[in-house]
């Protein structure tokens, strides 16, 4: 393993859930407001992973108010406090970018039980 | 103390700091330098450190250099060069420099490398000439345009920027923040981009105010 990647690697969360494409996830972020510290929920499903160890990236995207919101969570930043996997999908493809273009009934994911 | 040390670009990366933003940083392998001269000022008429980095095998070194080395006693480098020191006195020859000794996290530092060549290049890319009409009948987009006058001085002045060789040359990047230094493995972070392809030889420098 070249220098690199040992510099990377070291830091990494250990603690992350396996994440799939077209999971539903509740991330957990901490904001701070001047002295105050709170947690704010962002659930949504999970269009895009970009891999890269501590780079790791997931694109989460929810429906808001009827408008599509998407966020890109860094998966090893400190303010990203906890991932929760809600529940997988039945998915064909590694970037759900189609869901875009989809609106109400046809943006939903056939869910598989574990 | 000594002014600098050599390294080698490993790559970029990122790291979060303690406010948990994001950091753009390269990694470079900094050290472990060895002296392997000292520069007098009654021999040499000026007062410096010579450097060596990057071992080499002993067969690959020639017998000049291998004789300039064994002075030394700490094996061959692929890399000599001086760099300017405070007080000579207190480094002696065959010591080791470490990243950590010179540079400590928070510092500003600056760093010089050869920049990666791209070769002939025109005045768009080279200069950042804005180019010429994309469309309505243009048949010209990047060339470089007039270069100057007629008759009247009948010569193109010195210094017009041309499309030449661009890159290949050597950069300094100054201002760049020491994000993090890591003693046992001779490694430093820094913020932002330095100059040079991965695995170039670099010289890192303390920033004279």
């Amino acid at each position: 393993m070249n220098v690199l990647d040992q510099f990377e690697k070291a830091q990494m969360k250990q603690d992350l859930p396996e994440i799939r494409i077209g999971d539903k996830v509740r991330v957990s972020l901490k904001i701070v407001e001047g002295a105050r510290q709170r947690s704010q929920i962002f659930e949504g499903v999970v269009i895009a992973r970009h891999r890269g160890n501590n780079r790791e990236s997931i694109t989460v995207r929810k429906q808001s108010y009827a408008v599509g919101v998407e966020r890109v969570f860094p998966l090893h930043a400190p303010n990203v406090e906890t991932i929760e996997v809600v529940s997988h999908a039945k998915v064909r493809r590694a970037k759900l970018y189609y869901l875009r273009e989809r609106r109400g009934k046809a943006a939903r994911l056939k869910e598989i039980r574990f | 103390m000594i002014k600098g040390i050599l390294g080698k670009k490993l790559g970029m990366s990122q790291i979060f700091n303690e406010q948990g933003e994001m950091i753009p940083v390269t990694l470079i392998q900094a050290g472990p330098c060895f002296v392997m001269q000292k520069k007098l000022k009654d021999r040499d008429g000026y007062e410096a450190i010579q450097l060596g980095f990057d071992p080499k095998k002993q067969q690959r070194v020639n017998s000049p250099l291998k004789g300039h080395q064994d002075k030394a006693g700490k094996g061959y480098f692929y890399n000599l060069r001086e760099m300017k020191c405070d007080d000579l006195e207190s480094l002696e020859v065959g010591q080791e420099i470490k990243v950590s000794d010179i540079f400590e996290k928070g510092e500003i530092i600056k760093v010089s490398g050869i920049s990666k060549g791209k070769g002939f290049a025109g005045v768009t890319k080279r200069h950042n000439f804005g180019g010429l009409p994309g469309s309505h009948g243009s048949k010209i987009h990047r060339a470089t345009g007039s270069i100057g006058c007629s008759a009247d001085p009948s010569r193109v002045v010195r210094g017009k920027r041309m499309p030449g060789h661009m890159g290949n040359r050597k950069v300094t990047v100054k201002g760049l923040e020491v994000v993090e230094v890591k003693a046992e493995e001779n490694l430093i972070a820094v913020k932002g981009a330095v100059p040079g392809a991965k695995g170039q030889v670099i010289v890192l420098k303390k920033q004279e105010v």
